[in-house]
């Protein structure tokens, strides 16, 4: 129990989560910062939480303009267009968060996400990245890889009513809970380009189908130089064709990716808001856990899907 | 986003008719034409789980503030907000059939029953949730289609033997129950409720009057004085005649006597000058702030405590006389849980059982539930599902879903399908009950509050003796009528005017919820007064489940509860069921029955409803009871998903 104590207006406002997750988390949370990029549904989500539950600072990174999409499905942008005008994505997420929580310092930083530096990213304990291409994903995780201190590092996608979580906590420890008190535990987590080149055929016969379908969708919105989330009910023939090379590359039965689940995932490739709500519930969830190093945390994939219900945990290493 | 921190949302029927697309938006954005009905006003706690309400709100309608908080990122929606209890009459079940679906998230088990009733007798669908910490979960009730909120038995919130709070406490929330209910009761609540204060240690003093004179102010008396004489009575001289007694102490430790003058022998000073602000604004007194204690958290020694015993009874005494003799407990009162807080813990140290700080007192005392807000924004986005389900009428594919802090079978969301409606269930079929009671010492009296009322969950109950009206509840009664029945309730059963007796079938029913119960009475003369306090039982209901019970012994299941939950007592707020699912129970390849939930175990929040009623039964939760936890998961149920 170190550090400076909680204010009487923390403890206050943070009454009910403190019950859950004591003082002394509460107060390594407020001193936690969190970088995210990619403000759309699930990452609004996210924020929203993380903001409520009282981050230290939470900084933006979103230079795109406001699109229809985004005005449909992000309830942190207001729908009035005047308000829009001249605005960033990012800006105007920003504006919305800082009312939720006046005690939480939101910030925008403007730029390339993939060209800042390592003294960028060193500013942060975790990054949150959403919406992104299959090299940007892998390039955010190494560069929070090669820092000095340990950065957690999430990536984020939600297309139709499925979402998938990736988690990289580099070596953890943390405090797992047990009927008799808490034991030290320490985890190893494997980077995203290390998780994602496991051999298909030497996972677990019954990995989550959406692991394949989205690394199908994945590899097609890089093999076609499209943006992510660039794909539409057309493509389905080529992300079938390539689903067949890919199997067969792997050795995998084609089973394991139900066609049926490509096309919901390549037809609807806008957020559906109440998995926005999930996903970036579940991420708001991990987050909290890292920072405060309590809890068990989610190791390493976690996806959900409307149509069946589920949320599942899926460790893949090497 | 979406329903969170929402006590009740309906959909307006128009509305089906508009794309499923578009619904889908519109519940997004907290749907299309909805109601929302919500008694309660904003407290400072309330603006951490939701982004819809803002520190400026504090004080104002939860619905209100609500719609407006909507309506400013979806303009073009229609809400209507209640500021009202969902109980109220004019919420019937005409109300309720202009909806296609009810999204509840309620925060106590007496407005959840009332709500099943409403859309049992509406048949519109109700999808039902609750959260607590990280767990969570979301229901789908349809009459008929799947069993209703009711069908698996709630159990009834933890209770104490009056003794063990009187004279044997062993637990901090023993102390925190008497310092609330007794002591804060006897205080500066209502002086004609009954009180145990002061039954079991002086026994002689029970029958007298004077016994209560202890605790009556003089109006001459100096308030510190009278502070310290009520501290040396409830500390000091009940537990010199608790003492006095050998027999209870023959396996127990002693308590120790406590006397102010030993703890803080000086008279405090009177403080004046800095604190003139503090006392104009009356609601802002605390003892606390008087005392220089900042930390909420801190664990106060006994002068600490000793001194807020004093400083919040000077406080009340000074600044709120007004309401002394009205005053029930309220854990947004700061001043009251200071008070409770202290006298608490001068038990405690009398019973030398640990001290805890404010805010753990202040959780026990308020029944107040672990929340976040990432487990209601996950419950809120399931809510969604299932509603949008419900209005396709897509049937099949109806699911209660769990979420859990562990996962089972990699599982962190557990959808699991419906359950058929139990047969037994008195609520959605017209199963009779029976009640074992003593005709010749019950009053209907006894009869409507703690059978009708609490057991039964009815709002303005109507009893019937074949034709003959025995009670009734109404606006629109006559005054004879109303003296009628006044009279029949101090009657005992038997003397009624159509008497009831063992073999007579009584007819309860709830005209506002269109609910209906026909009741076997079977006389008996005696019953255990700690496990059966009522003095009567009610069966029939709990009936349906006798496999579970089997079961659950002979497995050993029962230990399986709660290993992963938080520890600390508390509740109320927004509640949570989770149901154990024992790998016991399950065997594979057979279809699931209800009897191999084995706890339908709810968090149920209703204590300081059921307190009122009933205030010589003490009530209170203690979470280790109630939250269970989905523990081990048989593979049975991934074969029972359907698959895209």
């Amino acid at each position: 129990m170190n550090g400076e104590e909680l204010t009487e207006q923390e403890t206050a406002l943070y009454d009910r989560q403190i019950r859950v997750w004591g003082a002394d988390a509460q107060r390594r949370l407020s001193k936690s910062h969190i970088l995210v990029y990619g403000m759309k549904g699930t990452i609004a989500e996210f924020c929203k939480n993380i903001v409520l539950a009282g981050v230290g600072s939470l900084t933006l990174v979103d230079d795109r303009d406001v699109s229809e999409e985004a005005l449909s499905a992000n309830f942190l942008i207001p729908p009035d267009e005047s308000v829009c005008r001249g605005k960033t994505l990012a800006e105007l997420c920003c504006d919305s968060l800082r009312e939720f929580n006046p005690m939480v310092r939101v910030s925008v930083e403007k730029g390339d996400l993939a060209s800042l530096g390592a003294e960028f990213f060193d500013k942060f304990d975790v990054v949150v990245i959403s919406c992104c291409s299959l090299a940007t994903k892998k390039l955010i995780n190494e560069k929070c890889r090669k820092l000095s201190k340990r950065v957690s590092f999430y990536t984020v996608d939600c297309r139709d009513c499925c979402g998938e979580i990736f988690v990289d906590l580099q070596k953890y420890n943390y405090a797992k809970k047990k009927t008799d008190g808490t034991t030290e535990c320490e985890l190893q987590y494997p980077s995203f380009q290390e998780a994602i080149s496991v051999p298909w055929k030497s996972l677990p016969s019954k990995v989550s189908k959406l692991y394949f379908a989205m690394r199908v969708i994945e590899r097609f919105e890089e093999a076609e130089g499209r943006k992510p989330r660039e794909i539409c009910i057309d493509d389905l023939p080529a992300v079938l064709k390539l689903k067949k090379e890919l199997c067969e590359e792997q050795s995998l039965n084609e089973s394991h990716i139900p066609d049926t689940l490509l096309e919901r995932l390549v037809a609807g490739a806008k957020e559906f808001p109440p998995v926005c709500a999930i996903i970036g519930g579940m991420l708001g969830q991990e987050v909290i856990k890292a920072i405060s190093s309590k809890g068990d945390p989610l190791k390493n994939f976690f996806f959900f899907d409307a149509t069946d219900g589920k949320g599942i945990i899926e460790d893949i290493k090497p | 986003m979406v329903v969170q921190e929402l006590l009740l949302l309906g959909i307006y029927k128009e509305i089906s008719c508009c794309g499923l697309h578009s619904i889908a938006a519109l519940m997004h954005s907290f749907a299309c034409i909805c109601l929302q009905i919500d008694m309660d006003t904003i407290e400072v706690s309330n603006l951490n789980r939701q982004f819809l309400f803002r520190q400026s709100h504090v004080g104002q309608s939860k619905a209100k503030v609500a719609r407006d908080a909507v309506l400013r990122f979806r303009p073009h929606i229609s809400i209507t907000p209640y500021h009202a209890n969902v109980k109220d009459s004019n919420f019937n079940v005409d109300f309720f059939k202009q909806f296609n679906v009810i999204l509840n998230g309620l925060d106590n088990l007496d407005a959840r029953r009332h709500v099943n009733r409403l859309c049992l007798a509406a048949e519109v669908p109700l999808v039902e949730s609750g959260t607590t910490g990280f767990l969570g979960q979301v229901t789908v009730h349809v009459k008929g289609k799947t069993e209703c909120y009711e069908c698996q038995p709630k159990p009834a919130p933890k209770t104490y033997p009056v003794c063990t709070i009187t004279s044997t406490p062993s637990k901090f929330v023993h102390c925190v129950v008497w310092a609330k209910d007794l002591l804060f009761a006897k205080l500066f609540g209502d002086k004609n409720q009954d009180n145990d204060l002061n039954v079991r240690s002086n026994d002689a003093a029970r029958s007298s009057k004077n016994a209560d004179d202890v605790f009556e102010w003089g109006e001459n008396e100096d308030i510190e004085q009278y502070g310290r004489r009520i501290y040396d009575h409830v500390f000091g001289y009940n537990i010199e005649q608790a003492l006095s007694n050998e027999e209870t102490w023959k396996n127990r430790n002693k308590p120790r006597p406590i006397y102010c003058r030993d703890v803080l022998p000086d008279i405090m000073t009177q403080r004046n000058g800095n604190n003139v602000d503090k006392t104009d604004d009356l609601s802002s007194a605390s003892a606390m702030a008087s005392l220089g204690l900042k930390n909420p958290q801190d664990i106060w020694c006994l002068m600490e405590n000793t001194k807020v015993f004093i400083e919040a009874l000077k406080l009340f005494f000074t600044n709120r006389r007004k309401e002394i003799g009205n005053l029930s407990f309220d854990k947004d009162d700061l001043l009251a849980v200071e008070f409770v807080t202290a006298a608490a813990n001068i038990r405690a140290a009398s019973f030398n059982i640990p001290l805890q700080s404010l805010f753990e007192a202040k959780g026990i005392a308020g029944n107040i539930v672990h929340a976040v807000a990432t487990t209601n924004a996950i419950v809120a986005g399931l809510i969604v599902i299932e509603a949008i389900k419900v209005l396709k009428k897509d049937t099949e594919s109806y699911r209660m879903t769990y979420c859990l802090e562990h996962p089972s079978k990699k599982m962190l969301l557990m959808p699991v399908e419906p359950f058929e409606p139990n047969k037994s269930c008195c609520v959605c079929s017209e199963t009779p009950l029976s009640l074992e009671i003593n005709t010749h010492r019950s009053k209907l009296w006894d009869f409507v509050e703690k059978i009708v009322k609490a057991k039964l969950g009815m709002n303005s109950p109507l009893i019937m003796h074949a034709t003959a009206l025995l009670y009734e509840v109404g606006d629109d009664l006559e005054e004879d009528e109303i003296a009628n029945y006044n009279a029949n309730l101090e009657k005992v059963l038997s003397e009624l005017p159509s008497p009831v007796t063992g073999g007579t079938m009584l007819t309860v029913e709830d005209l506002q919820q269109e609910f209906t119960c026909n009741i076997h009475i079977k006389h008996r003369e005696e019953f255990d007064e700690e496990k059966e306090p009522d003095g009567m039982v009610l069966s029939g209901w709990t009936q349906a489940l006798p496999e579970k019970k089997d079961a659950k012994t002979s497995n050993g299941n029962g230990a399986s509860t709660s290993k992963s939950l938080p520890t600390k007592p508390g509740n109320t707020e927004i509640d949570t069921e989770v149901k154990e699912i024992s790998d016991g129970t399950v065997s594979p390849g057979t279809k699931r029955k209800l009897s191999e939930f084995s706890d339908g175990s709810p968090v149920d929040h209703s204590s300081d409803v059921d307190e009122t009623r009933n205030n010589k039964k003490i009530q209170k939760h203690d979470d280790e009871d109630e939250l269970v936890m989905l523990d081990h998961w048989d593979s049975d149920m991934s074969k029972k998903q359907r698959l895209p």
